[in-house]
């Protein structure tokens, strides 16, 4: 029984708008089959438990673990599906290994995107007497957020723009991303406008893809891998369901989550402690809104950290050195890719977007719309 | 099975499960069965620390729908997350539940299970179960899967529909002593026998119903189980195992259910299922599934599952009492069904099941069902050893 858990492999498929050639199940095989080579491992003879992400909506198909169960290992076996953003399942399978019960688990995440319609199944999220018909969909919420957000503090369109200007940069040097460039404040505010006052370039675009992790007690993991990534704190919170119950400009169930995973991980001061992070900001004006939450800089300051290019590769604090969700991931597989793009930059494996000497780092999910559910993982090299 | 620490089941909940329920909407179904666990548990809200939801997204159409239920789960503010699998939902929120507990990272855990099904088309949700390219155009729901079982094992080991009726007729008994169940019917091996057929050998009477309804669940590490019930139930053991997503891929040879009966029995020292454990609540949909299933739990011999339903040896004053509380046949909001057959199987040990209550309970097994044949176990105790 193990006091602490270990990410011993971790695997991603490439990040593509449509991936007709696979269906999600391969989607899935390929990563399941990858992070197996990468570790040594088999289903049958090391695996214990498969915990699982996907949405039957996105899917289409009620129970959207079951066509996925014979290559995440579901026969005769346990799987369980979490059903939200894939940080919650490396989460969840840190807790089935710290309960004793399992030792070493398999996390898979999927979806692809290209085979629905992402406004129509994120209407379906709000509630189905007042709001839906209303027409919302994430974007739409989203937009409400950013306009609180800037009206709020001061925030303003170009210092969104620039989270864009950063990870699509950042996101040229990821093999895995899907959309990299090297764009201007000006261009970013000069692309379509989808939703007053978000740009299509401050927007997560439609992404196809999956992601593999392989989590482990820290016996197993010292026999598995030399280079073992701690998982050292963890926390999660849910904020309030309707828009009108929450004030936008702030993100309380991040700042919660936040506290929780921090004061697990003995971290007092994230800005000097942590290394990286990798942070899921599915619009561009979430990015700084998350570094409130997540403590990087006071309220309202988000703006001014990243004009002050504090989050840039090479700055105190690099977030988002993949590209971040901007870059092109799917939706429920995100959060995930966060937690396998902070563990490549931990062992040293992240090619020419590594961060020199990171041994602490944050990956960070979220569900529901204007991200109503957080989930906070802290990662450490020692 | 290893665990970090002992995890009691302090708190028990349910609505009166129902056909209709037009004067809640799900966010207050829900928050009707949070209140009866708390309530049960003399615990507020505030002293709760996580909330695990699930349930059939594609039955009701809601779309991340733990989000919507903060305010009636409770969940704002607090650690949470939602968690499916299929029929077996209820079961796997109750084992994550039990594996945060266990965890040590957690003390006090809500998890809540529930269906409204009446908002939604259960059939319709069934059926996209299955591969649009592949199954879809031939398997219908669930009915037709369970007809293809009751005809299977009628040809194979000459059971009757007599036997299964019997099954319908034994959970309708016991329904009616469950202030909690749905169908309440007086019925006879007959009445069975003549309702209205739906794919042979299944009758309307030997499928499960459509039911709204939520149960809730609140675990608590040892230490504060001791604090806040005299009467903690322990969970002994989980088992959760699953199976291929072709069902035609499904090859002769062990299910998932025989697979982790034997696993849980091995762990947990039982040898004579039927004599050390003193009930089961099986999560049956249909009347054929029950009696297979005793089989598959070694109750019985293979092919006596009939013999054994005929002997009244799963009666509520058999040897081996199978749903004292009238079981899936009577009730079924499906994403709290699983976790209806935990909550009852607590309520046994407990010696607070009312009417249905069997006489010196101290060691019971809840099972799920659910997915592409899978299954969820779970072992209760009274006492810990």
């Amino acid at each position: 029984m193990s006091d602490r858990v270990a990410i011993v492999g971790l695997a991603q498929t490439k990040f593509e708008e449509q991936k007709p050639a696979q269906g999600f199940s391969e989607l899935a095989y390929e990563v399941v089959e990858k992070v197996l080579a990468q570790t040594g491992l088999t289903i049958e003879e090391d695996i214990d438990s498969t915990v699982t992400a996907s949405q039957d909506f996105w899917d289409g198909r009620t129970i959207s673990d079951i066509p996925i169960g014979d290559v995440a290992g579901g026969h005769l076996r346990p799987e369980e599906k979490v059903a939200m953003d894939s940080a919650q399942a490396v989460y969840y399978a840190t807790i089935q290994i710290l309960s004793g019960h399992y030792d070493v688990v398999l996390v898979v995440s999927h979806c692809k995107e290209s085979q629905a319609c992402r406004s129509v199944i994120e209407n379906a999220a709000f509630d189905p007497l007042y709001q839906r018909i209303i027409g919302f969909d994430f974007l739409a919420a989203a937009a409400l957020q950013a306009r609180r957000y800037m009206y709020k503090y001061g925030i303003t369109e170009a210092q969104c723009a620039k989270a864009a200007v950063k990870n699509l940069k950042n996101a040229q040097k990821n093999p895995y991303a899907q959309r990299s460039m090297v764009v201007t404040v000006e261009q970013v505010l000069n692309s379509p406008l989808l939703a007053s006052p978000i740009h299509q370039l401050e927007t997560k675009p439609q992404s196809d893809g999956a992601c593999a992790v392989i989590l482990a007690g820290e016996e197993k993991a010292r026999q598995i891998t030399d280079k073992p990534v701690w998982v050292r704190g963890l926390g999660n919170c849910y904020d309030g369901y309707y828009l009108g119950d929450r004030d936008l400009a702030d993100c309380q169930s991040l700042i919660i989550a936040a506290q929780r995973a921090y004061k697990m991980a003995g971290i007092k001061n994230p800005l000097r402690q942590v290394d990286v992070a990798e942070v899921s900001e599915e619009y561009a004006h979430q990015e700084l809104l998350w570094y409130e939450g997540l403590g990087f800089c006071d309220r309202g300051d988000g703006g001014k950290l990243i004009s002050r290019g504090v989050t840039e590769i090479g700055g105190k604090l690099p977030v988002n050195p993949s590209g971040g969700v901007l870059a092109g991931n799917p939706t429920t597989v995100a959060g995930m890719v966060r937690v396998a793009e902070a563990a490549l930059q931990l062992r040293g494996e992240a090619g020419e977007r590594q961060v020199p000497h990171a041994r602490t780092a944050i990956a960070h999910g979220q569900s529901g719309y204007c991200g109503q559910h957080h989930c906070v993982l802290i990662l450490g090299s020692d | 099975m290893a665990r970090r620490r002992n995890v009691a089941i302090v708190g028990i909940g349910q609505t009166h499960h129902r056909q209709r329920r037009p004067d809640v909407n799900q966010v207050e179904l829900v928050n009707e069965a949070v209140r009866a666990a708390l309530e049960d548990a003399g615990l507020r809200m505030g002293q709760i620390e996580a909330v695990l939801i699930g349930n059939m997204e594609l039955f009701e159409g809601n779309y991340l729908v733990d989000m919507w239920q903060v305010d009636g789960s409770g969940a704002y503010l607090k650690s949470g997350m939602k968690i499916t699998s299929g029929g077996t939902t209820g079961a796997t929120v109750a084992v994550a539940a039990d594996h945060y507990v266990a965890s040590g990272l957690f003390d006090t855990v809500l998890a809540i299970g529930y269906e409204k099904q009446e908002e939604g088309d259960t059939n319709a949700g069934l059926n996209a179960v299955a591969d649009p390219l592949w199954g879809r155009t031939m398997a219908s729901g669930a009915i037709g899967y369970f007809a293809f079982m009751g005809a299977n094992y009628m040809q194979q080991y000459g059971a009757t529909e007599e036997q299964a009726a019997k099954v319908r007729v034994k959970a309708a008994r016991n329904a009616l002593k469950n202030p909690y169940a749905h169908l309440k019917l007086s019925l006879t091996v007959q009445d069975v026998l003549n309702s209205r057929l739906l794919a042979y050998p299944i009758k309307l009477l030997d499928m499960c119903p459509t039911s709204n309804g939520a149960c809730a669940l609140i675990l608590a590490s040892e230490e504060r189980a001791k604090r806040i019930t005299d009467k903690p139930v322990w969970i002994m053991d989980t088992v959760t195992c699953h199976n291929e997503g072709y069902f035609g891929a499904v090859r002769e040879g062990p299910s998932s259910l025989e697979t982790a009966a034997r696993k849980l029995y091995q762990r947990n020292g039982i040898a004579h299922p039927r004599k050390e454990l003193d009930l089961i609540e099986l999560y049956e949909p249909s009347t054929w599934a029950e009696l297979i299933w005793y089989e598959y739990l070694f109750l019985c011999e293979r092919g006596e599952g009939g013999k054994l339903i005929e002997q009244g040896a799963t009666d509520l004053e058999g040897d081996i009492p199978v749903n004292p509380s009238g079981g899936v046949l009577s009730t079924n909001p499906i994403g709290a069904t699983a976790m209806i057959r935990i909550a009852e199987a607590a309520l046994q040990l407990r010696g607070d099941a009312g009417e249905r209550q069997v006489a010196k309970a101290e060691r019971a097994l809840a099972t799920a069902f659910g997915g592409s044949f899978w299954t969820v176990l779970t072992l209760l105790q009274k006492k810990l050893p």
